[in-house]
This record gives structure tokens, sequence and C-alpha cells, in this order.
């Protein structure tokens, strides 16, 4: 097609580009129809305790006749009978399992890669309240394992993607948004003072990080909440039920946090998306085993999903005390754990490691002498300066993207390898005669400074970090590098 | 991180196992290579030694590079001797000692337990992402 005969003029790449941000627009206002459904939906029915007025909606003759009469469907309206049968035709669960289910009120904590199937399953399968806490943005690379986001709620807060979601799929239920991140100052509060009269009868951690779990375990414990935990990362993940009927907590199986190197999140070690996914899967299914007394809930056990050799193995704690250890500072025999420590507890500084993402710090390892800023750097190639990039990032971050021209030697074998930057020094400088000079990156900055450090010691005292790594090359110099 | 132990295939633990007790068979992480049939380590003489297999998982399993290792232990060993031989080979394993479960034979044990023949063992440290 000539383009020119299009909008006066206009290039297939600008009509292409309008096409784009037209489709971009039509997404967002049938989002916002969706959610203003959903509302309208939510206004209209009736409430899960309200509804057994509410039988002559959509009248069907399925009422009363499940299970022989032993059982009637008595609190159950008409239409919940049609949209949970397949939970009443178990025997196992039936009519009393599903009126448990609509009585309680489940907490989850995290709408991330976790959360996710847990909010989407608790809600389409009928938990009378459902709250979510988050502070979180959804963010691009959240998608490929956030399941319950969307495009369009990019930059938007998690807790009102998930919400919308949730009431999307299930407009009876209610949804309690707390717009919050969960910390021992609000905890408490949280978790045992919902609605006036009622609390949350189980909570869920879906959290992405250490000091989030020890904190929502202590809550629990000092509250007497059943607490769902799961946890994934890389290619693992484990499920425990914790603090329940006796059981033990996550401090009786983990009373010294693991040193902060230990601890890693997704958005350093990576994690394939079903991962989390099934490990949320069964925590939403022992949080409604637990909410309804249903079968054996995973207490006193610990699940670990192996998704390399897909296998899994349930360990078992040992039988005296149920699994609980006696000496736990918080549900031991002597524990004096009282709500006021809660409150001053620092987690953070107990496990050695942040509650979010956003903060973590930037260290400071090496003076302002050895570092200079990607806009220094970029002054510098512009200019021809002979030198050597050297990328100490593992050679799989290199393969994502790297600076052009850039050599990948990973921190971990620096040790190993001086000579062959001496090798790439000196041949940097014959080309201009000059003596190179030698720069150092890594992604966020921190790497770089550990091995500018070391070679700084090692023969190599004119080397400098390129402060911020790629992050910052790619927000200060080139704003088309990829980032991840 | 490059390992620096060496990798001895299942094969060679026989004919190694009277010469050094660090004599270790192991398994590359994510790797097909298994340990041998419980057929074959019922024809062979493992003598005074018993035989452990020790499982890896989540942090250790990135310190040690591997998902399993066999180890043959003198008999009456403990898991704590177990661990100390696993330290040996891997002193990064001191990362998480102190924030571990060990498992054996899927359930959680302390670490004076006494170990038998072909039991398993697993080192279980806490994953906190999401
Ligand atoms: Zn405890």
């Amino acid at each position: 097609m000539d383009s020119g005969i299009v909008n006066g003029g206009a290039s297939s790449d600008d009509i292409l580009r309008e096409i784009e941000r037209l489709e971009a627009e039509k997404k967002e206002i049938e989002n916002r129809i969706l959610l203003l459904q959903a509302q309208l939906n939510n206004k209209t029915a009736p409430d899960a305790c309200r509804k057994e007025d509410d039988t002559d909606r959509f009248p069907r003759p399925l009422v009363n006749s499940l299970r022989n009469g032993e059982v009637s469907g008595e609190g159950l309206s008409a239409d919940m009978i049609y949209r949970y049968s397949r939970h009443l035709l178990l025997p196992d669960f039936g009519v009393e399992g599903q009126l448990k289910l609509l009585k309680s009120s489940i907490l989850v904590v995290g709408a991330g890669g976790l959360g996710s199937p847990v909010a989407l399953y608790l809600a389409s399968c009928g938990v009378g309240c459902l709250g979510i806490v988050d502070d979180d943005m959804v963010e691009l690379n959240n998608l490929h394992r956030q399941i319950i986001h969307a495009e369009a709620y990019v930059g938007k807060l998690k807790v009102k993607s998930a919400a919308a979601a949730c009431r999307a799929i299930n407009s009876s239920i209610k949804l309690v948004e707390h717009r919050e991140a969960l910390k021992a100052v609000n905890a408490l509060d949280i978790v045992s003072k919902l609605l006036k009269l009622k609390r949350y009868d189980v909570v869920v951690d879906a959290t992405d990080n250490l000091p989030s779990r020890y904190m929502i375990n202590d809550c629990c414990v000092l509250l007497g909440k059943p607490l769902i935990s799961g946890a994934a990362l890389g290619l693992e993940g484990q499920l425990t039920v914790h603090h329940h009927n006796g059981g033990p907590c996550y401090r009786c199986l983990f009373p010294t946090p693991p040193p902060t190197a230990a601890c890693q999140r997704c958005s350093d070690s990576g994690v394939l998306g079903v991962v989390p996914g099934v490990i949320g899967c069964l925590q939403a299914l022992e949080a409604i085993k637990v909410a309804t007394a249903v079968g054996e809930p995973l207490s006193g056990r610990m699940l670990l999903f192996d998704a390399l050799s897909s296998r899994i193995r349930i360990v078992r704690h040992l039988v005296k005390m149920r699994g609980r250890s006696s000496h736990c500072v918080v549900c031991g025999e002597n524990a004096a754990f009282t709500q006021q420590n809660f409150q001053n507890f620092d987690y953070e500084c107990f496990t050695q490691s942040p509650m979010s993402d956003r903060s973590s710090p930037k260290l400071k390892l090496v003076p302002e002498s050895a570092r200079i800023s990607s806009k220094e750097y970029k002054e510098l190639v512009d200019k021809h300066e002979p030198h050597v990039l050297l990328d100490v990032r593992p050679a799989h971050h290199f393969k994502i993207s790297a600076i052009p021209g850039s050599v990948n030697i990973p921190l971990s074998i620096l040790e190993d390898k001086l000579p062959t930057i001496d090798l790439a020094l000196r041949e940097a400088g014959q080309v201009s005669g000059k003596h190179a000079s030698l720069y150092v990156v890594c992604r966020r900055g921190n790497d770089s400074q550990r091995a500018v450090q070391y070679l700084n010691g090692n023969g190599f005292p004119l080397a400098k970090d390129l402060i911020g790594g790629l992050e910052s090359w790619a927000q200060d110099v080139d704003r088309t590098f990829p980032i991840y | 991180m490059t390992l620096v132990i060496p990798l001895f295939r299942a094969r060679e633990v026989t004919s190694m196992a009277e010469e050094s007790e660090d004599t270790c068979a192991a398994n590359k992480a994510g790797g097909v290579t298994k340990m041998q049939k419980t057929s074959d380590m019922e024809e062979r003489e493992v003598g005074p030694w018993i035989e452990v297999k020790v499982l890896f998982f989540a942090r250790a399993r990135e310190l040690t590079g591997l998902t399993d290792i066999s180890l043959l232990m003198p008999p009456q060993s403990t898991a704590r001797d177990c661990m100390s031989k696993l330290l040996n080979n891997f002193p990064k394993l001191e990362e998480i000692y102190n924030s571990m479960v060990l498992a054996l034979n899927e359930e959680y044990v302390p670490e004076s337990t006494v170990l038998r023949n072909r039991d398993e063992l697993a080192i279980i440290p806490p994953i906190s992402g999401g």
C-alpha cells in the first residue's frame, strides 16, 4: 500500500505507531469497562451471608436434593449451589466444606508469583472474605509468573490489579485490598482487626523475602493463626503449614536466618514462571483444607518441589511434640515473645536483608578516585581513549545483553584470569601506542566494586568501577540498552 | 564457581573405597548420571564402610554444583560426621551450615543421629523467593 495516500504523507512506521497507540488505548478502555461491570455486579449481588434469601434469581431444581437430604443446602443459595456444584459433589467436601469456606476469611500476603494463583483459586472457589496485602506496582518483568496481572495494569498497584481479577471471576465474595506493605508495626492490626468483628482465620505467606517470612510467622504465632507458607526460586519450591493445631512454626525449623548471600531473590537468581505457580496452587489447596478442616494439612512436614527432576519429596518433622521445638523463641515452652516485642523487632536487621527490592542499598566499597560515572565513561569511548571494559557478571547474564566491546570475566573466576586481563590491556594499548585503562562493569554496580577492590590489590592499581553498572548505563547514556 | 574437588564416576567408587575415605561419587547438577542400581550395590563388597547418599537442595545445590553425592563413611558415623566431611570437601557449605535442616530418610533429625548403610541425608536450606 502506498503510504503517501493515507493520512497525507505519513510513513507506514507512523501509521503502525498510531495503530499501536490506539490499540493500547482501546485495551485500557476495555479494562475500565470490565472493572466497572465487576463493580456493578458487586453492587447488585448481595454479599455472601445475605445470599440465602436470594433463591429466586436463578431458580434451579437442585436445591436441597444433595447427599440424600443428609446435609441440606441450607445457607447456600441456588446460584451458589450451581456455581460450586463440583465442590458439593465431593463426598469429602460437600455442602459442609463449602459453607465453611464461605464463612472463612483468608489473608494473602503478597500478590506476586505465589500470591497470583493463591488469590485466583481462593476467589474462584468461594472463600467468604479474601484479603490481599501488597504495596508493589506491577512491572512488565512480573508478568511471566504473576499470572493474576494483565498488561493493562503495568505501573499500577498489584493489590488493585489482583482484586479486579478476583472480582471478575467471582463477584459474590468480599475482597479487601490492603494497599500497604505488611510490617511489624501494622501486621497485628491487619491480621486481627479486619471488619470490626471478623478476623482473618488463615494467613498465606506469598512474599518474596526472608524478613517478611519471619515477621509473618511471629505475627501468626502471637495471634494463633495457621500460616500457609510457600517459597519458590529458580527451579525449586518449598511448602509448609506452620503453627497449625500445635504444630511447629517457621522458627522451629529455621531458628537462625541464613546469611545475606544465601537468601536470593527472583530478581537476582531468576525463577521459572510455573514454579511459584505450582507452589501457589498447593498453598491455595492447603489454605482451603485448613479453613474447612478437611483432610490432613501439611503441618509438621515440608514439601520440596524440584522442577528439574520432576520430583516432590515430603520431609517429616520428628514426631515428638508434633515437631515443635521446645527451644523455639516464639512458640517454644519458655517463649516470652510478646506483641510489644514483636512490634519493636527489627526483622530486616535480624535477617540482614531488606523487605523490599526497592530499598536494596548501594554499596560503597572503593574510593571515589577508583570510580567513574557511566556518562564519563561514554565520553572516554567517544574520544577513543584506549581501554578495556571488563564485565564481571556471570556468563549467562552477559548473554542477555552487554556493552559492545566489553570482555566478560565473571567475578567468580576473576582470580584465575588476571593474565587474560593483562593481555587485553596490552593489545588495547598497542593499537594507539598509549597505555590502556581498565574499567569494570556489572549489573548494578556492586560486584564491579568487589572486582575493582581485588584488582587494585593484585597488579591493577588503576582499575575503575563504572558506578551503578549497566542499570545506570541504560538510564543515563543509552536508553535503548536492554535491562532485565 | 568451578568445582575444585575431583568428580569420580559412580563406577570408580568400588575400586577406590579401600584406598581413601574421601572417595565420593558425585552427580552433576541437572546431569543424567545416576547412582548405581541397588542390585549392583548388593553385589559389591563395601566392607566395614557404609554408603550414605547426600541430597542437596536450593542454595546447597548452588554451592556444591551438585544435586547429590554418595559418601563412604566409617560405621557408626553420625550425621555430624557426614557434615564435617562435606564441609571439608565443599568449604562453601559453611555459609548455610547454621541455617539448614538435615533430614535423614525424609525425617528431620539432630546431627547426633547415627547413620546406617544406604541412608539418605538431605541438606535443606530455606528458600525465600516467591
Ligand atoms: Zn516455633
